[in-house]
């Protein structure tokens, strides 16, 4: 039951490398991670057997490249599409001025309860806590996300946020928080919660959902979702406030079934999930359901820094599918809460440090052995490995400097050793006479450096170069 | 400066200048070249590998099937529209029968605790299926709102089989959607579902926990 004693426990980037170090000691994490990870990758390799998946991903790539590229133009685009159906648009340049935004809208309408379909970008932001702060209540209704937030933490994985917890935590929780029977029986627990959700659909004043895409063209709101809880949100409550960062604008409709096939397979190993819901507008006159007003809050959070550099901008062509987290062979190790932040794994590492600052986030970058599995199975193409080395030479002042906290890791002997290696390695007499030291010192030198020696020897340097025996060989001398 | 006009300043002074938009190529999302039967089967397959159930029917007889369906689903209410034909063709054949037809044509607001709680199953059209992913599409009407699809436990919906296309693409494209887009368009594709217990999947999470497919056919019904 670690995991929900665990509950109450906070994570936060800084402590990476504590949280990794107690993440792989808990059995019951590695394991729940693992299995989860082995079968998600093994439904994504089945899914896309039939298909040509390499001109699929270049499509996704290029329309979302073509979407970033005309980005201002069509987010204006979108706006006027969406008032001309009768969605209110609103812009926010950070989370703290989009909970503002949503908790007004809320209390223009004396909401007391919001009930919500899965957003990360509600979670980027806090947003519960906000209104919960303004005396709104929040309930989650994506059932992980219900699930996590009975057992008051934050989601572990994207697409998946109860993934780190196994049935009988689940059954434990429900059981502590609801009441229900404990159980290992998972329709029973299905059940339940259905029961206990639709109530709440009722009685909510206001649904908050994130968007998947959104469609210039048309001023649509696509969302993507199986189990039917943002049809609920965005149809039942009076009032829907859609959230959603501002790269999520895609051109056209035609745009749509693309990249919508290279997200659930990517993200779940499916065909299609159950439910694709189109969203243009709020309820109109003759109709007979759905709410009478719709906003769409457009989220900016750090995006637009992203933006003005060539190659951080390729981070914005993320569709939020988690593809990268599932095959990552650290993430799968440690898990999504060990990163500390919204976005966990690949994706989180490489764009949570524009958001939250290097300072923060300094040890993300380097959660990656570069194996490079996040870059080759990511739908849109993201040269995620490449740009984790871009974040690490920010974070070391050997960057561009275009990331908040750039430099933060820079060490004055760090910089000082290269710059000896340096001199050393373009002056060859310099460079014979001290590894000819290096090899008569042997003994001497340390055998502990730093953590590099924790899991390993410390490199030991020969008594003589292979330089000076192929020197001796040639002169006949053999070897010494 | 308001928030707008800084972000759509910053993106358009970007520091590294401006970007050059590539032309996309849909050739993959299109061009199946599969044929009707195929289609029908496909669709089939697709949506029953993720719980959809079909019954095939000829358009003559569907509201004999659709009887046999509610009596075999045990409905006793069932919710439907009123105009569309599919609405008119059912109220008229189930009329004398058992069942009690609820009107969902009326405000919600009249009847929200009716439709989440008495209500069996509720009756759609559908505009037409997709044959690579085993999907309806659907534009909710005044006639057949949103939620009768999603709130109650059973959602039967009729589909012609010569309505079925074979990507969701060719949907799009071919049905002009770009020129005018409802309130509402939805794909569904199953029954609504969950693994986010461990993975283990369980159906009628929010939504219903059985979906129908009455496939109409002009020509001859497949086995």
């Amino acid at each position: 039951m670690s995991a929900v004693q665990d509950a109450v426990h906070t994570y936060t980037p800084r402590e990476f490398h504590r949280q990794a170090h107690d993440a792989l000691g808990n059995p019951q994490i590695r394991d729940n991670f693992r299995r989860a990870m082995d079968g998600l990758m093994d439904k994504r390799r089945g899914v896309f057997s039939d298909w040509d998946l390499e001109t699929l991903r270049e499509l996704g790539a290029n329309i979302r490249l073509r979407a970033l590229a005309k980005l201002p133009d069509l987010l204006e685009q979108l706006e006027a599409n969406c008032q001309a159906n009768g969605i209110r648009v609103h812009w926010a340049s950070d989370g703290d001025e989009a909970c503002r935004i949503i908790g007004e809208i809320c209390q223009s309408h004396d909401a007391r309860a919001v009930i919500k379909g899965k957003s990360m970008v509600s979670e980027e932001m806090h947003l519960n806590a906000h209104l919960e702060q303004a005396g709104i209540e929040a309930l989650e209704s994506d059932l992980g996300e219900y699930l996590v937030q009975l057992n008051e933490q934050t989601p572990s994985h994207i697409i998946m946020p109860a993934i780190h917890l196994n049935t009988d935590e689940i059954s434990e929780i429900m059981h502590t928080r609801t009441g229900t029977e404990r159980t290992r029986d998972v329709d029973y627990m299905t059940a339940a919660a259905r029961q206990q959700l639709r109530e709440r659909f009722m009685a909510a004043d206001v649904g908050v959902s994130g968007v998947n895409f959104a469609v210039a063209e048309t001023g649509t709101l696509c969302l993507v979702e199986n189990e039917g809880n943002g049809r609920m949100t965005t149809t039942v409550p009076p009032v829907h406030i859609a959230v959603t960062g501002i790269e999520k604008v895609v051109e056209q409709l035609r745009d749509v079934p693309p990249l919508y096939a290279l997200l659930t397979r990517s993200a779940t190993g499916q065909h299609v999930t159950t439910y694709f819901n189109m969203i243009s507008g709020p309820r109109k006159p003759d109709e007979h359901d759905g709410p009478r007003e719709v906003h769409l809050v457009l989220v900016d959070n750090g995006r637009s820094s992203i933006y003005q550099d060539d190659e951080l901008l390729d981070t914005l062509r993320c569709i939020r599918c988690g593809a990268c987290m599932n095959h990552c062979p650290v993430y799968t190790r440690v898990g999504g809460h060990t990163y500390g932040t919204t976005y966990p794994g690949p994706i989180g590492s490489i764009l949570m440090p524009h958001m939250l600052g290097l300072e923060e986030t300094k040890d993300l970058p380097t959660a990656s052995s570069l194996c490079g599995a996040c870059g080759e199975v990511c739908p849109v193409k993201i040269p995620i490995p490449d740009l984790l080395v871009r974040l690490r030479k920010e974070s070391v002042g050997q960057g561009r400097g275009n990331v908040p906290g750039a430099g933060v890791k820079r060490s004055a002997k760090e910089v000082a050793a290269w710059k000896g290696f340096e001199w050393l390695a373009t002056h060859p007499a310099a460079w014979r006479r001290t590894t000819a030291l290096a090899g008569k010192l042997q003994k001497l030198l340390p055998s502990s450096i730093g953590p590099w020696t924790d899991y390993r020897s410390a490199p030991k340097p020969a008594k003589a170069s292979l330089h000076a025996l192929v020197k001796r060989h040639r002169r006949g001398e053999g070897e010494s | 400066m308001s928030s707008r006009e800084t972000i759509l300043k910053r993106l358009r002074e970007r520091s590294d200048g401006p970007l050059t938009a590539p032309v996309s190529d849909f050739a993959v999302v299109t061009g199946r070249g599969w044929d009707a039967a195929e289609r029908v089967a496909r669709f089939e397959r697709l949506i029953g590998s993720v719980h959809g159930e079909v019954v095939h029917t000829s358009r003559a007889s569907w509201t004999d099937t659709l009887a046999e369906v509610l009596a075999a689903k045990g409905v006793m209410r069932l919710a439907l529209g009123r105009q569309h034909p599919v609405a008119a063709e059912a109220r008229s054949a189930l009329a004398d029968g058992g069942v009690e037809l609820v009107d969902a044509d009326r405000d919600i607001e009249e009847w929200q605790r009716e439709q989440f709680e008495s209500v069996d199953a509720g009756l759609t059209s559908t505009r037409g299926g997709i044959a690579e992913t085993g999907s309806l599409w659907l534009w909710p009407t005044p006639d057949e709102p949103r939620l009768i699809s999603l709130v109650p436990p059973i959602h039967i919906a009729v589909l012609d089989a010569d309505s079925i296309e074979d990507t969701f693409f060719d949907v799009v494209e071919c049905h002009a959607w770009a020129q005018g887009m409802p309130t509402n368009a939805l794909l569904i594709s199953g029954p609504s579902k969950t693994a986010d217990i461990e993975q283990t999947l369980a159906y009628g999470v929010h939504g219903p926990k059985a979906l129908v497919v009455i496939v109409r056919h002009t020509g001859g019904v497949p086995a």
